[in-house]
């Protein structure tokens, strides 16, 4: 083993060289070429940066769109899931209570037009999404709570829909951060 | 739901037939023949003449796994004392701290052992330095590590007579350079444009909309996420793995990532066809493996788009499938897809969140770490599959009454006792650290360590068993994803799974070569009418018997504590 010794030190210097340094540094270079710059993509309100495209924020007031729960509270520097069973009874238990407060937040809807994505925990904590139908189920009460027209308002939400990637894979999704930005630009 | 299933469908037809050409590339890279990449010769010329290696020089099977377990035990070091020592070390703009002896001691075998088992949390447990020079590093070597090592395997089935198995060194530069730093330059700039942080710049601070101070990590994270998954490593930059947005910002990225790591363990199948010229073989090999995927994901997607059944019972809609723990952007039937496939393959990247899946996919994800060679991982999958072929032979060889012989070769007592020692030793390892931590945790539940047993896990009943097995079975896979609401960031958890990572990692490499090498330079019996043939649907059919027959033997008891009971209490 100790004729070994010596060219496995010289060896892994070599390639630290070529996978420690020159690897991360010419792809921090080519990041700089990218819409973020390589830092992560920001969304600004009014030329103030509110917050970082892909990373979801907590909104609780009636008058925003709200998004997935989050495990983490939303700590964009310690991501993570709720890790509950899925039959775990104080689990099951929080997602109930969480479909009463979305029942009393949003009177007249229907239990059966709820997503389950907008009481269950995102699996990064971070989820900058929610489907369509998680989107247009809060319209009447975003609506109510801004005094402007529900058909406007789906309008908008309907804009933001991204389909799916090239049209046919995947789901659908509206990003919660830019229609809520959109919401306080329109008045 | 069509276009969710066209994502899944088309991720997996695509990678497979890209495969093929590279399989067919990497084959003509370790035969020396002549390759579009050939402008790198001077750069490795360059490596091994620093290095002081001859990279033709012959090594037979003693030399060839000398060679390799002496430079990572090197790592193994290296990694560990940096990782003790990464608070007061550069390139640390958030200010984390130190790992403790027994986390160090944990993380530096699991990224050297390919798992990648996480105890600790990517934004606050390692630096930029340690991301890059302990886990990035790592995560290249420790995967060419495996792909040199089938490639003695592929040397050995190869030739007639011969105690060669070929150079260690040469194949393990090879492998980086010429395989996993080119497609890692492409699958990172994807990720680049799409939204993954590729600068130095350090946690941001943000007032978001409604006013809250939010800080949000980031980091060189491209690079690692390529190689990661390339690698079939599995080690997340953040701790949401794959399931976090700037990890996996979209569907797109969700596929390159998913391609990622399927493709070098299939295009290995295929090598093993060009390279040892046995075709058939190799694509009956390649049709086990990939049924034995199919019985295992297509069960979990049901599960996952199904829903689950107690927030059905609420009232509520579940249009797509299982949200807890899933992200909007991928779906239920593609975190479905994947959570096996990750375990499928040796990788153990997450999407979801496996701690809330349903209690048929954690079945699956766990068989699938069990079997551990359906595909597998970067060339190890198919050292585990190859111990399967070796009891099918010899197995067969009792049915007829015949010495088994594979690849004109007699099976004889010593490798089948090695080959039966590594496959017993993947259900020792599991139940017993599965075992022993469930007795500690039943009847010292308040023992005075630095975390009490009573507060490892994050769920009772079935599912917190689950929770053990599953830590257990992807350190001894080294697949290294978890079910993550257990905390494993303990001297029990760290140390017990440090052993269970480097035994599962080494001894299913050592075995296999062994054999390879043992097989290889004895006398080369030709081919008769009586020969057993291996490259036939019998035979593939009798290895896929073998792997079904030890997988539930070995396994069935645990599983029916855990996820099966958990299945059974609610259906």
């Amino acid at each position: 083993m100790k004729k070994y010794i010596l060219p496995s030190i010289k060896l892994t210097a070599v390639l630290m060289v070529l996978l420690c340094v020159i690897y991360p540094l010419f792809l921090a270079a080519v990041g700089k070429l990218t819409p973020g710059g390589g830092n992560g993509e920001t969304v600004s309100l009014n030329g103030k940066v509110v917050g970082y495209a892909n990373i979801g924020q907590n909104f609780t007031d009636d008058k925003y769109f709200w998004g997935r729960p989050s495990a983490v509270s939303f700590n964009a520097a310690g991501s993570g899931g709720s890790n509950k069973g899925p039959f775990d009874s104080a689990y099951l238990a929080d997602v109930s209570s969480k479909i009463d407060s979305f029942m009393a937040h949003n009177p007249g809807v229907s239990r059966a037009s709820v997503p389950s994505e907008l009481v269950t925990y995102s699996g990064s904590g971070l989820d900058p999404d929610i489907s369509p139908d998680g989107a247009l189920v809060q319209v009447g009460r975003v609506a109510r709570a801004r005094g402007i027209d529900s058909a406007a308002l789906r309008a908008l939400v309907l804009s933001h829909v991204q389909g799916p990637f090239l049209g046919i894979f995947g789901p659908s999704k509206v990003n919660v951060l830019k229609l809520n930005v959109a919401l306080d630009q329109k008045k | 739901m069509q276009t969710e299933l066209l994502g899944v469908i088309v991720t997996f037809v695509l990678v497979l037939l890209m495969a093929f050409p590279l399989g067919k590339y990497i084959a003509k890279v370790f035969q020396g023949e002549r390759t579009f990449t050939d402008f790198l010769n001077p750069l490795e010329r360059l490596i091994f003449k620093f290095s002081g290696i001859d990279p033709h020089r012959k090594m037979n099977w003693k030399d060839f796994l000398k060679a390799m377990l002496t430079i990572n035990l090197l790592w193994f070091v290296y990694a560990f004392v940096l990782l003790l020592f990464q608070g007061h070390l550069p390139l640390n703009p958030d200010h984390n701290p130190s790992q403790t002896p027994d986390l160090s001691f944990n993380t530096a075998i699991s990224f050297m052992v390919n798992c990648d088992l996480q105890d600790y949390s990517g934004e606050s447990g390692l630096t930029y330095l340690t991301q890059i020079f302990v886990v990035t590093f790592l995560q290249f070597v420790s995967a060419s590590t495996g792909v040199a090592a089938v490639v003695a395997l592929f040397n050995g089935i190869k030739e007639k007579s011969t105690s060669n198995l070929g150079n260690f060194w040469n194949y393990f530069v090879k492998t980086i350079t010429r395989i996993f730093l080119p497609l890692c330059l492409v699958v990172a700039i994807i990720l680049a444009f799409n939204g993954t942080p590729t600068s130095f710049a350090g946690k941001d601070t943000i007032i978001t909309m409604r006013g809250d101070t939010v800080n949000v990590s980031r980091g060189p994270a491209a690079g690692m996420i390529a190689i990661k998954h390339l690698g079939t490593n599995g080690g997340g930059w953040f701790n949401a793995n794959s399931a976090h947005p700037l990890e996996n910002p979209n569907y797109l990225t969700n596929m390159v990532e998913m391609m990622a790591q399927i493709l070098i363990p299939v295009a290995m199948i295929f090598a093993l066809g060009f390279y040892t010229g046995k075709k058939r073989f190799a694509y009956v090999i390649f049709w086990v493996m990939t049924l034995g995927a199919l019985i295992l994901i297509v069960p979990s997607m049901v599960a996952e788009i199904g829903g689950n059944p107690a927030i059905a019972k609420m009232g509520i809609a579940q249009p797509t499938g299982a949200m807890e723990g899933k992200e909007v952007r991928f779906g239920p039937a593609y975190s479905g897809f994947w959570g096996v496939m990750t375990t499928v393959i040796s990788t153990g990247s997450v999407n979801g969140m496996h701690d809330s899946y349903m209690p048929m996919s954690g079945t699956m994800q766990l068989l699938a770490m069990m079997v551990n060679g359906f595909y597998g991982g970067c060339g190890v999958g198919i050292l585990n599959y190859y111990i399967y072929i070796i009891i099918a032979v010899f197995i067969s060889g009792l049915m007829v009454g015949r010495t088994p012989e594979f690849m004109g070769h007699k099976v004889e007592a010593r490798e089948v006792k090695i080959a039966a020692l590594v496959t017993l030793l993947s259900t020792f390892l599991i139940k017993g650290g599965t075992a022993l931590a469930a007795y500690v945790f039943v009847h010292h539940p308040d023992v005075g360590w630095a975390m009490k047993p009573t507060a490892w896990l994050n769920n009772s009943g079935f599912h917190g068993f689950t929770e053990m097995l599953y830590q257990v079975t992807s350190s001894n896979a080294n697949n290294g994803s978890a079910y993550a609401g257990m905390t494993g960031n303990n001297v029990f958890w760290n140390v017990m799974t440090g052993f269970v990572l480097i035994l599962g990692r080494f001894l299913p490499i050592i075995g296999p070569i062994a054999i390879a090498g043992l097989l290889a330079s004895k006398k080369y019996v030709p081919q008769s009418t009586g020969t057993l043939k291996t490259d036939s649907l019998t035979f593939g059919a009798m290895t896929f018997a073998v792997i079904v027959i030890i997988t539930a033997l070995s396994y069935f008891p645990a599983l029916a504590l855990g996820p099966l009971a958990e299945y059974f209490s609610v259906h």
